[in-house]
């Protein structure tokens, strides 16, 4: 067995020796020293949307490579009905602190400036109904797999004949008193997976989790569920988010 | 004159100081996303053995409960990390120094002799061209942690379109701690090798920053058992 590789040997000047020390090691404490000002340097940068600028511009270049180079029909892995947590996790009541009644609750979709369309919770529900079983997750880090059921986003948009709106880049929903905002990628939006969701386990949503009408949508982190929608839009530009002012990734996408 | 060895070359130095502050970022940042939902902990029936991780940890490291902070370091750091990292298996391929580095037939018997010389249990210096076997075995598993850490990253980062990923790390959950798991392999990792590059002396370590060791004239024979 002589396999065994051997490393170069050179004889070389002890002043040789010395030289390329010193070099090195300049070479290497500039090298520490210019990590730690890239570092310092970011940490100094102004904040956009809550976020460190060149973190932001980072955060918009990954949304931009992903939304390229992902195939956004893929479908998430539906489990089946059984597997549904009786015990839904609730984490956060933006924009639900007013009172709702089912009976003055609209859906107000914008279709464009001036013309909105209002809609009750049994207009939607006369739509095709499809239920859901998913592996709910929060950017936190948690997960659940949850049950819910409604009408596809797709579907509604169709048969309320949004196809010019669903040319645009973005849908945007708010909660009715406009404290909780998320804006969605219209390939996410109109993905076969995207609820109108008015039902958790077979029943009425619960308050706490959007009663009436809230969005379920698989491809993203729970952040972009907005619970007890208010208002529809559609936009080129990006509608406001409110995680997104928060730092936080706006694609939030999976 | 002086012989000098030429120990590493410059494409390996690089790689691995620039690993070196970028690892550091990822694992900070990282701290700051797994404190969101810090969960794990080691129980032995009712009693909680080891928390990750108590809140005076947190205070003493100075971090922050900023998950959105976190985040934003980790998906712009996570492209260094990855790219230097395969850039390294490359080099490590294409250069034939797979072969210092890989562990061989006679390693892993090889390896106890050197732990058992490290504890000082027994007189014995193993046969070292580059790397002694030990080092062979560590260098070697890390490349494979790093890559565990890319597939379990990738499968709670994206577990749709990486839902092979996460399908492979047993699931959503699974693959955070898995993810959470390597991390601490690499603070382990980190603290032994700190350890270890103390214990051989300057000559070994400066040899990562110049890549060659001066060596000593008049050749003795090699100390065999």
């Amino acid at each position: 067995m002589n396999d065994q590789p051997s490393l170069p040997v050179k004889t070389v000047s002890s002043k040789a020796v010395i030289r390329n020390s010193i070099l090195s090691f300049v070479l290497f404490g500039l090298f520490l020293v210019g990590a730690w000002a890239t570092f310092k340097w970011i940490k100094r940068q102004p904040h956009e949307a809550g976020a460190l600028r060149p973190l932001r511009k980072t955060l918009d270049f990954n949304e931009a490579v992903f939304s390229n180079v992902f195939d956004t029909a893929v479908l998430v892995k539906e489990y089946p009905v059984s597997q549904a947590a009786k015990r839904v996790r609730v984490n956060g009541m933006d924009g639900l602190r007013d009172s709702v009644n089912e009976e003055t609750w609209r859906l107000k979709v914008i279709r464009s400036p001036g013309d909105t369309l209002q809609l009750t919770l049994e207009d939607i529900k006369k739509l095709p109904k499809k239920d859901i079983v998913f592996d709910f997750k929060c950017i936190e880090g948690w997960d659940q797999v949850t049950h819910w059921a409604g009408v596809p986003l797709k579907t509604f948009m169709q048969y309320y004949g949004l196809g010019m709106q669903s040319k645009m880049k973005y849908v945007g929903l708010q909660t009715p008193d406009k404290k909780y905002y998320v804006g969605i990628d219209m390939p996410s939006a109109l993905h076969p997976q995207t609820l109108l969701c008015y039902e958790m386990n077979s029943k009425p949503l619960p308050i706490n989790q959007g009663f009436p009408v809230r969005l379920i949508i698989p491809v993203k982190y729970g952040i972009k569920h907005l619970k007890r929608i208010g208002t529809m839009f559609f936009s080129n530009d990006k509608p406001a988010d409110f995680w997104a002012e928060r730092g936080y990734d706006y694609y939030a996408g999976h | 004159m002086k012989t000098i060895l030429y120990k590493h070359p410059l494409a390996i130095r690089w790689f691995h100081w620039v690993n070196f502050p970028v690892l550091t970022c990822m694992i900070w940042s990282g701290l700051l996303i797994y404190w969101a939902n810090g969960v794990y902990k080691i129980s032995w029936g009712n009693k909680v053995l080891v928390k990750f991780f108590p809140t005076g940890f947190y205070k003493a490291l100075n971090v922050p409960f900023h998950l959105a902070e976190g985040m934003s370091w980790h998906f712009a750091f996570m492209w260094l990390f990855t790219i230097n990292g395969l850039l390294y298996i490359l080099f490590t391929v294409f250069s034939g120094q797979w072969r210092f580095l890989l562990p061989n037939k006679k390693s892993f018997k090889e390896a106890w002799l050197v732990l058992l010389h490290d504890l000082h249990i027994r007189k014995y210096k193993a046969p070292q061209i580059k790397y002694n076997a030990a080092q062979r075995i560590a260098y070697t598993v890390i490349i494979f942690m790093g890559i565990g850490s890319l597939i379990t990253g990738l499968a709670i980062y994206k577990p749709v379109q990486f839902h092979f990923f996460t399908w492979l790390c047993g699931g959503y959950a699974a693959a955070r701690l898995e993810h959470f798991i390597l991390t601490l392999g690499y603070v382990l990792f980190f603290l032994i090798h700190i350890a270890q590059v103390a214990k051989t002396g300057w000559n070994n370590f400066q040899a990562m920053i110049t890549g060659f060791e001066v060596i000593k004239l008049s050749p003795k024979k090699t100390p065999h058992e």
